[in-house]
């Protein structure tokens, strides 16, 4: 029997040759003890709460020790859309087949060179089969925001309502945001919106209220391929790091320098 | 369903090719072709006032103020497009108070203020501050007191102080000169550093904005002037008509060489953007950018002003010896054509910029509503709104040369002995 604890480890520190001349006198006197400290348990001891009070807070989120991308790998992905409907549900992302935070286009390369591109609802519900034929090549790519080291968007807004936080996620205040829209023409990937009903741009978070509570992303939480993989730049040892060093890496537009990281695994040179 | 949703929904069945999802809604509409059409008059009406200040071109001086009250009349119209377009016009001060330093828009602000405060209104004060002393003594009560308050109590009328006056616009004129530059360079700026936008984005934006900003800040005076000397029933000085009609030639041709180079330059270097560009050139813009910005608003204006105005004299004469009349119908025709023309540069770059995808793969459409904050009324009035502030500036403070002289001969009446 242990009758100290170390709170930090699980080996036994207690003293032994005490415990054991725990005599039959000791035990029942201490026994009659047991019911009424118990009803103190019960009832709170102010000291207890006020010992919880001094205790140090659990650790608090601390956004520089983070610097979040995402990995997409387009071979695996299926062109289920159960991305594209996690983000609109998750983030509140208008219902209409004209604003989104991510979506999936679907890309058919014919034999004779020419490349169709769709994304029906963004990929919600899928893609019907393909009707083209002499089918080349055809895959699947999710897009989202790049998060760009270098974001254009945050360099025009005229007020500073879009900025880069910390861990590396462009966001937008939307307590600030004057509705101009520069940030959407700035924006080389059509990542961004006018929200209708707020007036103000939107963008993918990397579902950032997720983010600071260890959660991953809606649309990397739900792909059943993982074909999203999210991870943090400053994490030696991560799937993310993984995947960035057994894959070739491309990004989105790169002779725009906007340095994105959102890194695609294998990427189709048609893909703009 | 969202009220903006329908016509967006009817954009869907419209796109040729693929675009972004997000791309379907257009960003800037209408309000945004109407304002930098704003402010290049503005930019242009000042410096052909700079023409006659700075440069002493003496033919031009019948035009001097009504160049800087029609460059103060749009200035004050200028900023209503954008704030109408905001999604949060009420945020709006929040451009001055926390602005971005690294954002090419976030100094608009201070542009137009400097433009307004140092520039334009100075220059008219200094202008005009000895005869608003002269006004304050006579005429209708509401206007004395109007230009009682206009001369803010500097009644000052001797030969010292007048020089000063004259000494303080020239000054301000010089300053005036590259801050219209910049009024206008700067909406260029906003355009041509946009990289994601292969239409927009080109080092030779803001200078091809500035040129076709001097190109219809003189046609609009120009017009304005005919219109005038037929309301007030005065002859036009055909000196004056001729030289603004030169010296909208020498701008337009400057401006149509830029033009050119620019799409040379985009043909030869054949980008990967030049597929979308082409199609969208023969396909959604062949009306706007082929017919009416360069045949009809360019090209012929061009013709027009070449053959009858005496820009490019021979022994003396114009190439076609044209009478006054005639020359008088084709500087209006070809000034109201240039107008039409530069109003649908305006439209081509700021909605041409918006009908490809930046995934270079579609083209979209733009559906002009009629109503609404974004509709064809709102730019319509608020390309009206320019002219009425312009009549109430022309009656508190009448441009016109001879009424100068009217001023100046009731003056020496007054003060003459006996």
């Amino acid at each position: 029997m242990r009758n100290r604890v170390c709170p930090s480890c699980p080996c036994d520190h207690g003293d032994k040759s005490e415990s054991a001349r725990l005599d039959r006198r000791d035990f029942l006197s201490k026994s009659l003890l047991a019911p009424a400290a118990l009803l103190v348990v019960l009832e709170g001891k102010p000291a207890d709460k006020a010992a919880a009070a001094e205790a140090p807070p659990p650790a608090a989120y601390d956004p520089t020790r983070h610097n979040y991308a995402m990995g997409i790998d387009p071979g695996k992905c299926i062109g289920c859309g159960r991305c594209v409907e996690a983000c609109k549900t998750e983030n509140d992302v208008p219902r209409e087949p004209f604003y989104f935070r991510t979506w999936i286009e679907r890309y058919v390369i014919q034999t004779d060179g020419e490349t169709v591109v769709t994304s029906p609802n963004g990929g919600i519900g899928g893609f019907a089969p393909t009707t083209e034929t002499g089918i080349l090549r055809t895959f699947f790519v999710p897009k989202l925001c790049n998060q760009c080291t270098n974001p254009p968007c945050v360099q025009v807004c005229p007020v500073g309502a879009t900025f880069t936080s910390q861990d590396g996620v462009v966001l937008v205040d939307g307590s600030y945001c004057i509705g101009c829209r520069y940030c959407i023409q700035a924006c080389p990937y059509g990542a961004r919106f006018l929200h209708p009903v707020t007036h103000t741009a939107e963008k993918c978070t990397f579902c950032y209220h997720r983010l600071v509570k260890g959660l991953v992303p809606a649309c990397v939480e739900v792909c059943p391929t993982q074909a999203r993989i999210f991870g943090d730049l400053k994490e030696q040892a991560s799937p993310l790091s993984r995947f960035t060093r057994f894959n070739p890496i491309q990004v989105l537009k790169a002779h725009l320098n906007t340095e994105p990281k959102v890194y695609y695994a294998n990427l189709d040179g048609e893909v703009r | 369903m969202i009220s903006a949703a329908q016509p967006l929904t009817e954009v869907l069945q419209q796109i040729k090719g693929y675009i972004y999802p997000n791309e379907v809604e257009l960003q800037w509409g209408l309000l945004v072709v109407v304002y930098p059409y704003v402010t290049g008059l503005v930019a242009g009406a000042f410096i052909l006032a700079s023409l006659a200040r700075v440069f002493n071109v003496r033919e031009v001086q019948p035009t001097y103020r009504l160049s800087l009250l029609t460059a103060l009349a749009f200035l004050i119209v200028a900023p209503l497009p954008l704030l109408a377009h905001l999604g949060h016009p009420e945020r709006s001060f929040e451009i001055f108070l926390t602005p971005n330093l690294n954002s090419a828009m976030a100094m608009f602000g201070f542009i137009y203020a400097w433009y307004l405060m140092v520039v334009l209104l100075l220059e008219i004060w200094f202008d005009y501050r000895k005869d608003a002393v002269l006004w304050a003594r006579q005429g209708k009560s509401w206007l004395r007191f109007l230009h009682r308050i206009f001369t803010l109590g500097a009644n000052d009328l001797s030969e010292r102080s007048l020089r000063l006056d004259r000494r303080a616009g020239r000054l301000i004129t010089l300053i005036g000169i590259p801050s219209a530059f910049l009024l206008h360079g700067y909406v260029g700026f906003i355009f041509g550093s946009v990289k994601a936008n292969p239409w927009w984005s080109s080092v030779l934006i803001p200078i091809v904005f500035l040129f076709s900003a001097i190109v219809s800040g003189i046609a609009m005076v120009l017009l304005l002037y005919m219109l005038s000397c037929l309301v007030r029933r005065r002859d036009v000085d055909m000196t004056c008509a001729d030289k603004l009609a030169s010296f909208l030639l020498y701008a337009l041709i400057v401006d149509f060489s830029l033009e050119m180079l620019d799409f040379i330059h985009r043909l030869y270097a054949a980008e990967e953007s030049i597929h979308i560009l082409s199609q969208m050139i023969s396909n959604r813009l062949f009306l706007s950018l082929i017919v009416l910005q360069v045949l009809l608003g360019t090209v012929l204006p061009l013709l027009f002003l070449t053959l009858v105005s005496p820009a490019f004299r021979t022994h003396g004469r114009a190439v076609v010896k044209a009478p006054a009349e005639l020359r008088r119908l084709v500087y209006f025709g070809s000034a109201m054509l240039i107008q039409m023309g530069i109003f649908s540069t305006r439209w081509n770059v700021v909605i041409g910029g918006q009908l490809f995808s930046k995934s270079l793969r579609g083209l979209t459409v733009f559906k002009l509503e009629l109503l609404g904050v974004e509709g064809f009324f709102m730019s319509a009035l608020l390309l009206l709104l320019p002219f009425v502030i312009l009549y109430l500036l022309v009656v508190v403070l009448p441009p016109w040369p001879d009424r100068e002289a009217q001023v100046e001969a009731a003056n020496s009446a007054e003060t003459a002995p006996g």
